[in-house]
């Protein structure tokens, strides 16, 4: 089945030309009055306008937010559980609209964001729903006379920047915590992809107290500091590159407020040779383990970047690793049977290209893909680009920086040692895979590999619960789990004594 | 050999960035989404500390990246060129429309290892 685009006859998407900031419950045009434009990456053609926003506007976004934290603060864990609730019910009732919007500025394929981005981001809603119904809190006995209470309290407002990959999956792993630890948000999507997580905001917006949740749209150079340095926020959350998350860390220091940091990785994904010990389901799963490298082309943080195959099953498993690949479908992101659709922008296809030609450069031997790929028709000049898959060694560049696209570096291993030795050479600690028949192996290796969030005979599962974040370079805090609410909450200590006696000090 | 350079087109952006925005200084990045891009930033907005390595300067304006992820990279030489595109994270457009990129002039052999090591 193949969508319509938004815009064209028979969309399930309503497209306006031209979309404001959302703001204490309504559409709000940017002070200065700019727009920029918002292409689509499967035809580098403008899909709408939106506002190009300036300091003024993250400053009405924030008092909008302030105005209704007391009241949003004072809600019962019960109140703002149906809120979330209702958001999640919501989204499910637009699924496909949400699914084309995301696909379509994203360029990631439709079958993605149907079974996984947009049913994903409803069910983080019903988890932290759950969460903070279910959330207790300790009481402790100092002695007979003296007993510590303690309470969770939101923080107040918080400060939001959201990655161009999951538009609206990621803007869901920190909305949802936010507002169910009673905290109003105010959130900036990445530039590259402002519109979907606006068409969003239609959906649910209604839903949330007005200034609860709000999104002001624009450069990260323009307002990324008007946020994340504002004396206004009590907490900031971020996913991207280093430098800018250094930057926030920097801010924050400056305010004395906390941060959560999700910066990438170059995770490691592991093969043993067992896997190849019998030809069966588990061995088509491993297969498909290695080309998940693939998923969202190859624009995740946890890409699984960097396969190691122990030396022995190398060329076997490698046969049916590249024959796999040479299935992948590129194509129209809005196609159901498309299984990779263009990277984001011509900057990321740019800086892809470049690193398979440093990795060439570096003496890598390229094993499949390798250029921009040619789609054709109205997709001409779409962003798309081969799966790429380059053998070398772990000090090749292509191995130790994040390309964020369909470009998988493999290397050997000769035993557990040496592949956890490779494994663990690099700046991340996000992610990463070890696939073994072996259960000993598998925890063995699993807690071994320096990272956050190691799968185990499986690859790119992201349920909430199960937490995530990352080692090292790869970030500070976790994200999709309850312990979220720990994140977006101050604890209060009331420390009571029933004792009827002075101290004696005085 | 200079560990970094700029294309005129990009010494040219930056004059006229400097001339509007005032004094800037670049970041080499790296990581998730936008990562391989050079940040452009208003000079002093980022706090070098010990572990960054100052690269050298390019139409006057220092480059400064993280010293073990210089030593990881071990690139011959860093080319900061100019491209259409809106920038990534908190960078500063290099004027309307543009962004500033790193491209890399590999040395292979004996020499990359001695730099990669060296630094």
């Amino acid at each position: 089945m193949r969508y319509a685009q938004p815009g064209q006859p028979g969309s399930v998407v309503h497209l306006s030309a031209r979309y404001e900031n959302f703001i204490d419950g309504k559409w709000v045009s940017p002070a200065k009055g700019h727009y920029m434009v918002n292409l689509a990456p499967a035809t580098a053609k403008p899909i709408c306008e939106v506002a190009k926003s300036t300091p003024e506007d993250v400053e009405t976004a924030l008092d909008a937010a302030h105005h209704a934290k007391d009241e949003w603060g004072r809600t019962s864990p019960a109140e703002r559980a149906r809120v979330l609730n209702e958001i999640a019910d919501a989204i499910d009732s637009h699924r496909e609209m949400l699914a084309v919007a995301e696909s379509w500025e994203n360029g990631k394929p439709v079958r993605e964001t149907l079974a996984a981005d947009i049913p994903l981001a409803a069910d983080h809603f019903r988890y932290f729903a759950a969460a903070v119904r279910a959330q207790e809190t300790k009481i402790t006995e100092i002695d007979e006379n003296t007993i510590a209470y303690h309470f969770h309290e939101p923080l107040g407002v918080v400060g939001q920047i959201i990655p161009f990959n999951f538009p609206i999956l990621m803007a869901a792993w920190k909305i949802a915590p936010a507002l169910a630890a009673g905290n109003c948000t105010v959130i900036k999507p990445a530039s590259a992809t402002p519109w979907s997580i606006l068409k969003l905001a239609e959906v649910i917006g209604h839903i949330v107290p007005p200034g609860v949740l709000n999104i002001v749209t624009g450069p990260g150079g323009e307002i990324g500091k008007a946020l994340a340095a504002n004396p206004r926020i009590a907490k900031v959350a971020f996913t991207g590159e280093t430098v800018t998350g250094r930057l926030i860390m920097q801010y924050a220091a400056q305010n004395i407020i906390p941060v959560t940091l999700e910066l990438g990785g170059k995770s490691p994904n592991i093969f043993f040779s067992d896997v190849m010990a019998a030809d069966d389901a588990f061995l088509d799963k491993a297969v498909e383990g290695l080309v998940l490298y693939a998923f969202n082309k190859g624009e995740v943080c946890t890409c699984p970047s960097r396969a190691l195959v122990q030396e022995d099953i190398y060329e076997a498993f490698m046969e049916r690793a590249l024959a796999r690949i040479a299935k992948i479908k590129i194509g129209d992101p809005l196609d159901t049977q498309t299984m990779m659709g263009p990277q984001n922008s011509a900057q990321q296809l740019a800086k892809i290209s470049s690193y398979v030609d440093i990795g060439l450069a570096e003496g890598a031997t390229l094993l499949a893909g390798g250029h921009r790929a040619n789609v054709g028709g109205e997709f001409a000049d779409g962003y798309f680009f081969e799966p790429t898959v380059l053998r070398g060694h772990n000090k090749m560049r292509v191995f130790q920086e994040e390309i964020f696209g369909p470009v998988l570096a493999v290397t050997t291993f000769k035993d557990e040692a040496e592949a956890l030795e490779i494994a663990n050479d690099t700046l991340y600690g996000l992610g990463g895979g070890v696939w073994t028949r072996d259960g000993s192996r598998a925890f063995r290796v699993g807690r071994g590999i320096q990272a956050g969030r190691v799968w185990v005979n499986c690859y790119h599962q992201y349920p909430a619960g199960a937490a995530f974040g990352g080692y090292k370079v790869s970030g500070i805090g976790r994200e999709t789990h309850q312990m979220m609410l720990e994140h977006y909450s101050q604890t209060k200590n009331l420390l009571v004594s029933y004792d009827q006696h002075p101290l004696g000090f005085f | 050999m200079r560990r970094v350079i700029a294309t005129k087109a990009a010494r040219q952006a930056v004059n006229r960035l400097r001339a509007a925005r005032g004094p800037l200084m670049f970041v080499q990045s790296a990581g998730c989404c936008g990562g391989s891009a050079p940040m452009c930033l208003p000079a002093g907005e980022y706090l070098t500390g010990p572990g960054d390595l100052l690269l050298g300067t390019i139409a006057g304006c220092p480059c400064y990246m993280d010293a073990r992820q210089y030593r990881a990279w071990h690139p011959g030489q860093l080319v900061i060129d100019l491209e259409p595109g809106a920038p990534e994270g908190f960078s500063l457009a290099a004027g309307e429309g543009l962004h500033f990129v790193t491209r890399t002039r590999v040395v292979t052999g004996p020499r990359a290892m001695k730099r990669g090591s060296s630094s």
